[in-house]
């Protein structure tokens, strides 16, 4: 059997891969829309970096919590 | 094992035998020299810009661009001009915390001290009890959980959903996710950097030109850029969100 023959490192490394498409795609819309904001009104371009870097940060404590999840399940 | 490669675990990469006093609390190891180090650094940018000069040079020059840095791109935006008594704060932040994670590309150190969970959760905790403190001091102790917990314009009976979330989120995960950001960040870095180094280190041994295969050497060069920049990215989310913090608990018009 295949399912057998998953390891705890195996299945956490697995489990941060999915855990991690969440946060790729919220950094890649949030970026996006950033650079059409700045695009759109240059003039506004420090405020909406400075909110852009606070979004992702945000968003990316969601893909760092799983990583520190992968070891703590796989190691 | 992988690719006849033995790669380390992860207790041997952020783990260092103490230079004096192994084992012992005082022990001084390759991290405490780096808090070390990055504290004195970090004074020497406040003695030393501290010249009061009208033209400045060398290291005013410095302390002077990086306190206007502080000041336009963290302070004004989350606190405005009440928050700019907090300039001393967030610059000796951003920078110990600079110069911890910039240690990751210095040759001989190459360990970020912010890989380690002890001091991203000491200068998390240290912002969480400030922010308490300073909200504490602007509202009064029962107003500023008031302002916390039952934020205006919200339906009454909503409360009962809200102020579960806002306890959870507010109180609890707040200082945890801002510690876990800045350590695993700097701890995936560090593993980056060590996997693709143990690669390229591999593949010299074997052959010695293969360290002109493009993938791992340079993946090495490329990557160490990229902890220069996840370095100073890291100390400005975590001034910038310390900054939001303080911001939040002590402004008035939520």
């Amino acid at each position: 059997m295949l399912l057998a023959e998953i390891t705890d490192t195996g299945l956490a490394a697995l489990t941060y891969g999915l855990g991690a498409i969440g946060p790729g795609i919220g950094i890649g819309y949030l970026v996006g829309q950033s650079v059409q904001a700045m695009a759109r009104q240059p003039e506004a371009a420090g405020m909406v970096r400075t909110t852009m870097f606070l979004g992702i940060a945000f968003v990316e404590a969601l893909a760092l919590i799983g990583f520190v999840v992968f070891f703590l399940g796989g190691a | 094992m992988i690719f006849g490669l033995e790669f380390p675990p992860l207790g041997h990469i952020v783990d260092w035998p103490g230079f004096v006093g192994e084992g012992e609390w005082w022990e001084i190891n390759k991290v405490v020299l780096i808090y070390g180090l990055s504290a004195l650094f970090t004074a020497l940018i406040f003695t030393l810009g501290n010249k009061k000069q009208l033209v400045p040079t060398g290291a005013q020059n410095l302390a002077e661009v990086s306190v206007e840095f502080i000041e336009d791109q963290i302070v004004l935006p989350t606190m405005g001009h009440e928050g700019l008594k907090w300039t001393p704060y967030l610059t000796s932040l951003f920078f110990f915390i600079f110069f911890c994670n910039i240690f990751e590309v210095i040759p001989i150190f190459q360990m970020p001290a912010n890989a380690r969970i002890a001091l991203p959760m000491f200068l998390a905790l240290l912002t969480y009890v400030l922010y308490n403190l300073a909200g504490i001091r602007e509202h009064g102790l029962f107003g500023y959980f008031k302002a916390m917990l039952f934020p205006p314009g919200v339906p009454k009976a909503l409360y009962i959903l809200v102020t579960p979330i806002e306890l959870i989120s507010t109180f609890i995960v707040r200082p945890f996710s801002h510690t876990v950001r800045l350590f695993a960040n700097l701890l995936a870095g560090h593993i980056l950097l060590v996997t693709f180094a143990i690669l390229s280190a591999g593949l010299f041994t074997a052959k010695w030109y293969a360290v002109f295969l493009p993938l791992p050497a340079f993946a090495v060069v490329f990557f160490t850029a990229f902890e220069v920049m996840v370095s100073f990215l890291q100390a400005y989310v975590f001034a910038l969100l310390s900054g939001v913090y303080i911001g939040l608990s002590v402004s008035h018009d939520h």
